[in-house]
């Protein structure tokens, strides 16, 4: 871990890796989609429309483990002074609001032939939701704040102390679900899953795995450049 | 423990003097607690049914906009940079200045809010209920509030990035809130479990803002 805290070597790794990740991601999105909208059989209960969890699911489970990368990143940038961990929890935060949009989206698109409505106040719409505001929140830190380096240090509290509060609000909402709804509601997680959906779910969720560490990884480069310019130009002013 | 106290008085004082403290506040209150019928309707069974959500989601932001005042004007003037240099931990400090904050915001609202229930057609057996989940909870909402305040600390416009960081983290609140409130109609069951968690929130929130406020503040006046 500390071995990478050199941003050159950083790039060095980045860039030999960079073309098999965005393979892998390429061959697992084919395969996922493939087995997912063609070869899982339609549901007994909800017909065709079950296939929108193949995109919706993945996409939920990624937005929570995006929110703890940029959790533990911080922690690492407290704890070891990384120089790169801010930089990973800083250019996770847009993809990771990018998935828990898409997540959001797709449960909506679901929610209308299941519930007959856009939108439900279900327990896991709304707990997602609230997560996409703290995603805004974090976000919205980095961009109030001109100096990158307090931007760091406030950033890191932003995106701890959400963290802590990322269980209590999924209780607290399941708590409020419970007492305005009723069991009637249509569950998601019903009996077991069988093989021929798991399957082709957990492709999918590699797949999106994939398409983060991609992202991810481009991104932090990016943001390595930005930095060194910004440096440059500093020089440059400085020097003139 | 003499300094703390010391910086309460002050703090209490200026929100007494100064304006933008309880006055304020509870204005705003009255104000969103009008607003609402006029919005909704003056049907009585509606206005029951969504009192207490109401008065609570009315308190929560009354709260938080009375929070900028907690560290900016000490921020502007230098007081603050005297106080992380006192002989008290910045942590304590933090603490009591959220403590003040609660004294002047937080309690005289969550003790007056369900007395304007009335206005919304509360059931008169839910004051009791209602006013002893407020007071318990206006101390997380002060708390939260104040960390609020201490984030946007050195920005010139940080009252509304205040309100996007800090009011997803009072959902939890909110929620054991307005369940417990609901106390009297809901039974022991849901009433007493509500208000434990009410409590345990707020405990958590008392050990662990201090510690996230000061490093906060740490970070701006570096």
């Amino acid at each position: 871990m500390q071995k990478f805290a050199n941003p050159t070597r950083f790039l060095r790794l980045q860039s030999a890796i960079q073309p098999w990740v965005v393979a892998a991601t390429i061959v697992l999105f084919a395969a996922g989609l493939y087995s997912g909208l063609v070869m899982a059989p339609p549901d007994y209960q909800q017909g065709e429309t079950v296939r929108i969890m193949f995109v919706h699911v993945p996409a939920a489970w990624l937005a929570l483990m995006i929110y703890s990368i940029m959790a533990l990143s911080s922690a690492v940038a407290i704890v070891f002074r990384h120089p790169l961990a801010d930089l990973a929890a800083k250019t996770a935060a847009p993809i990771g609001a990018a998935f828990t949009f898409l997540a959001l989206a797709t449960g909506s698109l679901w929610g209308k032939p299941m519930w007959g409505a856009w939108w439900v106040w279900d327990a896991g719409l709304t707990s997602m939701f609230v997560l996409f505001l703290l995603y805004l929140g974090y976000i919205a830190v980095w961009q109030a704040i001109e100096d990158p380096a307090r931007g760091a240090l406030i950033a890191r509290i932003v995106a701890l102390v959400g963290f802590i509060n990322i269980p209590i609000i999924k209780f607290s909402v399941d708590w409020w679900n419970s007492l305005h709804q009723p069991a009637s509601v249509f569950r998601i997680d019903g009996p077991a899953i069988h093989s021929s959906i798991l399957i082709p779910l957990l492709i999918m969720a590699t797949a999106y795995t994939m398409l983060f560490l991609a992202l991810h990884l481009s991104a932090m480069r990016a943001e390595i450049n930005a930095r060194k310019l910004r440096q440059m130009e500093l020089a440059h002013v400085g020097s003139s | 423990m003499k300094i703390l106290a010391a910086l309460i008085r002050r703090d209490l004082t200026l929100a007494w003097r100064q304006g933008g403290g309880v006055g304020t506040a509870a204005g705003f209150f009255l104000t969103v607690v009008v607003l609402l019928p006029l919005g909704i309707g003056p049907d009585q069974v509606l206005l029951q049914r969504i009192a207490p959500g109401a008065l609570w989601i009315a308190l929560l932001l009354s709260v938080l906009l009375s929070a900028d005042s907690i560290y900016q004007t000490d921020f502007e003037d230098g007081s603050l940079e005297l106080m992380t240099m006192g002989p008290a931990p910045l942590e304590m400090v933090v603490l009591a200045k959220a403590f003040a904050h609660w004294l002047a915001a937080g309690l005289p609202l969550a003790i007056l809010a369900p007395m304007l229930g009335f206005l919304l057609n509360l059931a008169p057996e839910l004051v009791l209920p209602l006013t002893v989940a407020m007071v318990i909870g206006s101390v997380s909402l002060s708390l939260l509030a104040s960390l609020g305040a201490a984030v946007i600390v050195g920005l010139r416009r940080g009252g509304v990035l205040v309100s996007l960081l800090i009011l997803p983290l009072y959902v939890p609140v909110l929620i054991f809130g307005v369940s417990a409130s609901r106390g009297a109609l809901a039974g022991p069951d849901i009433f007493a479990p509500s208000l434990l968690i009410l409590l345990a929130i707020s405990l958590v929130a008392l050990v662990s803002v201090p510690v996230a406020s000061a490093a906060a503040i740490r970070a701006y006046l570096k």
